[in-house]
């Protein structure tokens, strides 16, 4: 990112400051995919839908984390607590998904009944 | 050898310390110290216990006989869901952390505050505006759901106040939030120089463990009750099956935070004994390492478990199988810090003293929750078990004589240092005693009862069992006269205590080297702390040892 200014504080901590430039672009493409999710949602593509859906949010979800939460400009330690959220926000789905998957997975279905 | 009584001898009470600075109520309510702050929550933690006990008193009353005649089955249902909402949110999670972690990370690793001190009484006002809501549901005439807030008690079905109590959860829940996040940034940024991270204190290593869980899953179960709330409000389909929604997916939501927190509540009760265990028996730590990184392992695996309350919901086998699997490694961390406990103890120093006889009940009745959790997390087993008395049992045994005993462990070891004053040392030993004693007269009979099929949650039951619940009544009648000891003489002391002196125990750890109530700054400010040796550089003096 190259809108920026670094500057220093008394503990010699770099703080990044996103110019006002940088931080129009970036809310005009939230604009943007904004009314793109609104435009897509009136166009049929079958089982692309969600699929369509969720990459558009992710885009949104990434420019708000990493400029407007200043994760692109923070820390090394930032960005691994950062990635640990999205680590464990993975967790969450992908075991709750290990269940409804294998509803209908019954070793022995006579057992049952 | 070291004793109370040589290390009292000369003590005097600092005319300069955190308590004495300003005596105004605003100095309280808006303070920023930590350890005023932590104070705070010791009192309120201490009133919302209380009121949780009362209501297992009126459990405890009600299952004397095997007739519903004290309380009628509706309001049954109230008392226990407030029992366990009350005991859960307002006492064991913000227990440990938010009053003498509060009070004592600061000072451990050798700063002046946490990193965040105006976010710190945020916390605290987050806590106390939930616990108001609590009150709220009590004065509106309750809630019935459980502490779990299951679906579709909790929607379709609910008829009580569930909104507030809700609420209440959802505003505990952001104050447990602020307090984890003031820690891992303050432990990450606030060490004194020569504190590394293998030198501080296993207290510490617990806390950050604590604190990832908190602030990685507490935000789940408010997004959670937040779902809920846009189900009942606004009829999406969430968790409702007749518009589209699965029942199941609110359990796997809820637990995902609350198997772990279970964690946020026992792991800094595994800190509190590390500290006293050591200090009691003279010796370094066994495999400090090894203890650190259990924390920390638990802490991770104690997320991959949660399907393990959700064998018999609905949920498939093979889901089943993977979380059975994965609840089998939990126990490992878990057993490296009690075998490490153990082999510390072995050729120390040991004496008696209130703290340690908590510490060795804690060892005992976590072992005893924590083997019968094994028994609960094979898929086989828990057919049987679940939903009956053994996994009252199960839990209690974990988060009384768990937590609980930890808590008061941490209050006798640290209380000199909280208010520079001793408590009755002896009435602090029969306090552990009979808390021990009991403890176990009120839970093992409800192994036995709930192994013989007594399903939880009613309060009519088979006459057969009725004298394994008389039992359980009369210890449970032991129980509450070993809490109430402390809550007559921990306030006594305050008063009519022997002045402490900075370090009554003899102990290891930048706490003891300050004053005995610490300045408001915690330590000589011309004269900050530089750690220059290893936590628990604990020497037995082997004359002693030889003598014996």
């Amino acid at each position: 990112m190259s809108d920026t200014t670094a500057t220093h504080d008394d503990n010699g901590h770099d703080h990044h400051i996103v110019s006002v430039k940088a931080y129009g672009m970036v809310i005009s493409a939230l604009f943007f995919l904004m009314f793109l999710t609104v435009f897509m949602a009136f166009v049929d593509l079958g089982s692309l839908n969600p699929f369509i859906a969720l990459a558009i949010a992710v885009s949104k979800a990434v420019l708000i984390v990493l400029i407007f939460m200043n994760v692109w400009f923070s820390t090394r330690l930032t960005q691994i607590f950062v990635a640990g959220g999205f680590f464990w926000l993975l967790i969450l789905f992908g075991m709750i998904i290990i269940d409804f998957v294998s509803r209908a997975m019954v070793t022995n279905p006579q057992a049952w009944e | 050898m070291h004793t109370i009584a040589e290390a009292q001898r000369s003590a005097v009470f600092p005319e300069v310390n955190y308590l004495s600075a300003r005596h105004t109520v605003a100095s309280w309510l808006f303070t920023v110290d930590h350890k005023r702050i932590a104070m705070l929550y010791l009192v309120t933690i201490s009133i919302m216990f209380a009121l949780g006990g009362s209501f297992a008193a009126l459990i405890r009353l009600e299952l004397l006989t095997p007739a519903g005649d004290l309380l009628d089955s509706d309001t049954y249902n109230k008392v226990f869901t407030l029992h366990g909402v009350i005991m859960i949110f307002f006492f064991l999670i913000p227990s440990v952390p938010a009053t003498i972690g509060n009070f004592l990370i600061p000072l451990m690793i050798g700063c002046k505050d946490l990193a965040f001190p105006r976010i710190n009484l945020l916390s605290y006002y987050l806590y106390l505006l939930g616990a108001t809501f609590a009150i709220i549901v009590l004065v509106r005439g309750g809630v019935d759901t459980g502490w779990t807030f299951y679906t579709p008690y909790s929607s379709t079905y609910a008829q009580t106040e569930v909104f507030y109590a809700t609420m209440a959860a959802f505003a505990a829940g952001f104050s447990s939030i602020l307090t984890g996040l003031n820690f891992i940034v303050t432990i990450h940024k606030m060490r004194a120089p020569g504190m590394s991270w293998f030198r501080m204190p296993l207290f510490v290593w617990a806390h950050y463990a604590t604190s990832l869980i908190q602030i990685l899953g507490t935000p789940v179960v408010a997004i959670t009750l937040v779902l809920l709330a846009t189900e009942r409000i606004w009829g999406v389909g969430i968790f409702n099956p007749n518009i589209g929604g699965d029942p199941v997916l609110f359990q796997h939501l809820f637990w995902f935070y609350s198997h772990p927190a279970v964690y946020v509540m026992i792991l800094p009760g595994m800190g509190v004994i590390s500290e006293v265990i050591t200090c009691f028996s003279r010796k370094r730590i066994f495999g400090y390492t090894f203890v650190a990184f259990s924390s920390l392992a638990i802490a991770v695996i104690g997320f991959l478990v949660w399907g393990h309350h959700m064998y018999v919901s609905g949920q498939s086998v093979f889901a089943g199988i993977v979380f059975s699997f994965i609840t089998f490694l939990v126990a490992v961390p878990s057993a490296i810090k009690v075998f490490n406990w153990t082999a510390t103890l072995y050729k120390g120093e040991i004496t008696f003293e209130a703290p340690m006889i908590y510490a060795f009940g804690f060892m005992g009745l976590f072992l005893v929750g924590g083997l019968t959790g094994i028994l609960l997390g094979s898929m086989g087993a828990d057919v049987h078990f679940h939903d009956t008395y053994f996994v009252v049992a199960h839990f209690h045994y974990v988060m009384v004589g768990g937590m609980v005993m930890a808590f008061m462990c941490g209050l006798h070891f640290w209380w000199p240092k909280m208010t520079g004053r001793m408590y009755n040392e002896t009435l602090g030993q029969i306090s552990g005693i009979l808390v021990f004693v009991g403890f176990n007269l009120t839970f093992m009979p409800q192994f036995l009862v709930g192994y013989l099929g007594m399903p939880r949650r009613y309060h009519v039951y088979s006459e057969e069992w009725q004298m394994l619940n008389v039992m359980s009544t009369l210890g449970a009648t032991i129980l509450g006269l070993g809490y109430i000891l402390p809550a007559i003489y921990f306030p006594w002391s305050l008063f009519k205590g022997a002045p402490a002196g900075d370090n009554p125990w003899d102990a290891k750890g930048l706490e003891w080297e300050t004053t005995s109530p610490p300045p408001t700054f915690n330590f000589d400010e011309e004269n900050m702390p530089v750690v220059t040796e290893e936590a628990y550089a604990y020497v037995i003096e082997r004359n002693t040892l030889g003598a014996r």
